[in-house]
C-alpha cells in the first residue's frame, strides 16, 4: 500500500513544476591540477609521492612494505595474495596492503575514483590495514563536475571516491586516523601515459 | 517537553555549555575556511536548491523514474508510508534470511523509524558502527548531533564507558588509543554481521542508484562483507540527474565538517555478486510537509549540520534539549510538522539572528520558517483552551518562577557572546526573557504583537 498511497499524497501536495538549472560551471580555473592535487591530498591525510613510471612506483611499494605478509593489488610481483582466487571477502581481514590503479582523481579535493573491476573485491580498499592508489597525472581533473561527466560513460555496479585513509574525529573532535578501515592512504602520481 | 526546560539541565554546568559552545564553533570556522577557497559558493548553493525545488515538484515522477532504473539494475526497492511499514518491510528482509545480528551505519531515518528497539526486540543484534553512534549506542543515550553524534561527550566519559563495555584500560581520555579499541571491537562486528543497514546522502532517478558518504569506512566495511544491504532513504532524497550529483557532493562534506570532501564517497548501482541490495523509499511525514507551502523548502535538507554548527541557541543548549532525532534549527522547522504541540517549544529556541539561513548549502530560508512557526504556534495556542495545551509560550516561562530564573542565567551567559542586536532583537524570546522584570498580565499573543509594532 505504500507506493499507491505515497505517489498520490505527492501529486495532491506537489508545487506547480520548476525548472531544472543547467550545470554550467567553468571548467578550470588555470591551477596546476597537481599540486593543488597534492595539497587537497594531504589535507585529508593522505600523502602523495610522485615517480616516473611503474617500476618505480613499484619499488616505492616494495620499500614501504617493511614487514607487511598479506599484500595483494595492482603490482603481481609484489603480491602474496590473488585477490581473484579469494571467494569470502572475510578473508581479505588479513589484507595487510593492497594496490589499485585509480581511473581518475579529482584536484579540488584529492579524491581518487576506482570501482569494482580495478577492486576485483568491492571490500578490499576498505577492509586493508593500508592502501596505495597510483595514478596519471593526466587521469586528474580540476573539479568533481568533471568528473562525473566523465564516469557517465562508466558502467560500475560500485564505485567510490576515496579522499584519504579512514579516519574520526568522533571523540572530542580529536582527529583520529584509521577508524575502520585503512590507516594509511599513499598517492602515487605518474606522469601522463 | 519544552526547549527551555530540557536546556536547563545542560546549561547547570557552565565549563560543558563553554566547551560544546566552541567545539561546534571551532567546525564552523573550517566551514567557512574551505567555503572561501572558491569563489562559485554562492553559485552552487543556488543550483543547489533550484535542482532540489525541481525535484521537489516532481517527486513523484522521479521516484518512479528511479524505483524503474533501480530494479533494472538488481536493486530491490520497497516503499514505506511511515515508520512502522519500513520497520516491518526490514523486519520481513531480515526474517526471510534468518538474520540474527546486523551492523549499521550512521542512519538519521533508523532513528527516526525507531528502528533499533524494534529489531532488538524481535531478537536481532543491532551494532551502529560509526563511532560516534556507537559511543551514544554504549551510552543508551540518541545522538546529539546529526553528523557528530556524540559531540555532547567528553573523552572522560568515553574512557569510562569503554572501560565498562568494551574493557579497556583507564586511559584519561586518549583518543587514539580508544579509537583503536572500539576498531577492534567494531571488527569483530563486521565479521559475524549478517547482514548490514545504512541510510542513503543521495538517490539518483536517472541512474538508479545512491551514495552513501562516510569517513570512518563504516558503511563500506559493512555492506561489502554481508550478503544482504538495506539501505533506507528518505523519499527527498532523490536528485534528477547523475551530474546534478557533483554540486551536492561539493557542497555536503564542506559545510559539514569544512573537509573537501568525505573519504568516501560510496556510489552503489548494482548488488554484489550473489548479495541482494534493497532500498525503501520512506515518507512518514514528508509528503504533508510537501503539501505546506511555508515549510517546503525544509525538504532541501541535505543533513549537513552546518545550521546546528553555527546557532548560537544549539551551541549552548546542546542537541538534547531539543528532544527530536533532528536538532538544532533545521530541526526545530521540521519537528513541529510532525508533531506541533509536541515540538512547540523548539521554534522559539533560535535568536532569529539568520546565521542558520546564511550557512546552509541548499538555501533553507530556516529563519523565516522559524518565524513563520512561531506565528502559527501562537495562533493555535491562543485558540484553543489553556489546560489543553500544555505548552503556551508564555506559560512555559512565567508561571514557572524557578525556570524563569534560570532561563535568565542562560540568557547572561549568552549575553557574552552574542552581539547586541541579536539579543535584542524584536523577535528574540531569549532577550525578551530578561527585559521583562515581571510576569505579564497580558497574553503572549498581545505581548508579541506589541513588540513587533514597537519594534519594527
Ligand atoms: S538545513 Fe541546511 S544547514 Fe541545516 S542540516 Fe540541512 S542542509 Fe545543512
Amino acid at each position: 500500500m505504500g507506493k499507491a498511497e505515497i505517489l498520490k499524497a505527492i501529486k495532491k501536495n506537489k508545487p506547480e513544476k520548476l525548472p531544472i538549472p543547467s550545470l554550467d560551471f567553468p571548467s578550470s580555473n588555470g591551477q596546476d591540477l597537481k599540486t593543488l592535487y597534492e595539497e587537497r591530498l594531504t589535507a585529508g591525510g593522505g600523502e602523495v609521492i610522485s615517480a616516473k613510471d611503474k617500476a618505480e612506483a613499484e619499488a616505492i611499494v616494495k620499500e614501504r612494505m617493511g614487514d607487511y605478509k598479506f599484500v595483494a593489488g595492482a603490482f603481481e610481483a609484489l603480491n602474496t595474495i590473488d585477490l581473484s582466487a579469494i571467494r569470502d571477502p572475510h578473508e581479505l581481514e588479513l589484507l595487510d596492503l593492497a594496490v589499485f590503479e585509480g581511473v581518475l582523481g579529482v584536484a579540488e579535493n584529492g579524491a581518487i575514483w576506482v570501482n569494482e573491476e580495478v577492486l576485483v573485491h568491492r571490500a578490499a580498499p576498505f577492509i586493508t590495514q593500508h592502501l596505495v592508489l597510483f595514478i596519471r597525472e593526466d587521469q586528474l581533473v580540476d573539479k568533481m563536475h568533471e568528473a562525473y561527466k566523465r564516469l557517465r560513460a562508466h558502467d560500475y555496479g560500485h564505485g567510490v571516491f576515496i579522499a584519504g585513509p579512514s579516519k574520526t574525529a568522533d571523540i572530542e573532535q580529536s582527529l583520529v586516523i584509521g577508524a575502520h578501515g585503512p590507516k594509511s592512504l599513499l598517492v602515487i602520481m605518474l606522469p601522463p601515459a | 517537553m519544552s526547549h527551555p526546560s530540557e536546556a536547563k539541565k545542560f546549561v547547570k554546568n557552565e565549563n560543558r555549555v563553554n566547551w560544546h559552545d566552541q567545539s561546534l564553533w571551532h567546525v564552523r570556522e573550517k566551514r567557512d575556511k574551505a567555503v572561501n577557497l572558491f569563489p562559485e559558493w554562492e553559485q552552487l548553493r543556488e543550483k543547489a536548491s533550484q535542482i532540489k525545488s525541481h525535484s521537489l515538484s516532481n517527486l513523484d515522477y522521479y521516484l518512479e523514474e528511479f524505483e524503474k532504473n533501480a530494479t533494472a539494475n538488481g536493486i530491490k526497492v520497497h516503499w514505506a508510508s511511515d515508520a512502522i511499514e519500513h520497520n516491518e518491510i526490514v523486519f520481513n528482509i531480515f526474517r526471510e534470511h534468518g538474520v540474527r545480528r546486523i551492523v549499521k551505519s550512521k542512519s538519521m531515518l533508523t532513528e527516526e523509524c525507531h528502528l533499533n528497539p524494534f529489531l532488538e526486540k524481535h531478537g536481532v543484534e543491532v551494532i551502529d558502527s560509526d563511532l560516534g553512534e556507537r559511543i551514544v549506542q554504549l551510552a543508551k543515550e540518541t545522538p546529539s548531533h546529526i553528523v557528530m553524534p556524540a559531540i555532547h561527550k567528553k573523552k572522560i566519559e568515553i574512557d569510562e564507558l569503554f572501560q565498562k563495555h568494551l574493557h579497556t584500560r583507564p586511559s584519561n581520555g586518549d583518543e587514539n588509543y580508544l579509537t583503536a579499541a572500539a576498531r577492534e571491537h567494531l571488527r569483530q562486528k563486521f565479521m559475524k554481521a549478517d547482514a548490514a543497514l545504512t541510510g542513503v546522502n543521495f538517490g539518483i532517478a536517472e541512474t538508479g542508484e545512491f551514495v552513501v558518504c562516510t569517513n570512518e569506512g563504516n558503511a563500506d566495511m559493512g555492506v561489502h562483507l554481508t550478503p544482504l544491504h538495506i539501505a533506507s532513504m528518505g523519499i527527498e532524497k532523490i536528485i534528477p540527474r547523475y551530474e546534478d550529483l557533483g554540486v551536492f557532493i561539493r557542497l555536503l562534506a564542506r559545510s559539514a565538517t569544512g573537509q573537501h570532501v568525505t573519504t568516501y564517497t560510496s556510489q552503489f548501482r548494482k548488488p554484489r555478486e550473489g548479495a541482494e541490495l534493497h532500498i525503501i523509499l520512506v515518507d512518514n511525514g514528508r509528503t504533508v510537509q510537501l503539501g505546506r507551502e511555508k515549510y517546503r523548502r525544509s525538504l532541501h535538507c541535505i543533513r549537513c549540520g552546518a545550521c546546528m554548527n553555527t546557532c548560537p541557541v544549539y551551541r549552548r543548549s546542546g542537541g538534547h534539549s531539543y528532544q527530536s532525532v533532528v536538532p538544532g534549527p533545521i530541526g526545530s522547522i521540521l519537528s513541529p510538522g510532525i508533531d506541533m504541540k509536541k515540538h512547540a517549544s523548539l521554534p522559539f529556541a533560535s535568536s532569529l539572528c539568520g546565521s542558520c539561513s546564511d550557512v546552509c548549502p541548499v538555501k533553507i530560508d530556516i529563519h523565516k520558517q522559524l518565524y513563520s512557526w512561531r506565528q502559527d504556534i501562537t495562533r493555535e495556542a491562543n485558540e484553543e483552551p489553556a489546560k489543553k495545551f500544555s505548552m503556551r509560550f508564555a506559560g512555559w516561562l512565567f508561571t514557572h518562577p524557578n525556570l524563569y530564573k534560570k532561563a535568565g542565567k542562560f540568557g547572561r551567559k549568552a549575553l557574552k557572546i552574542l552581539p547586541r542586536w541579536m539579543i535584542y532583537n524584536s523577535l528574540n524570546a531569549w532577550g525578551k526573557q530578561r527585559e521583562i522584570p515581571e510576569p505579564p498580565k497580558q497574553s503572549f499573543q498581545e505581548w508579541y504583537q506589541q513588540n513587533r509594532q514597537k519594534n519594527g
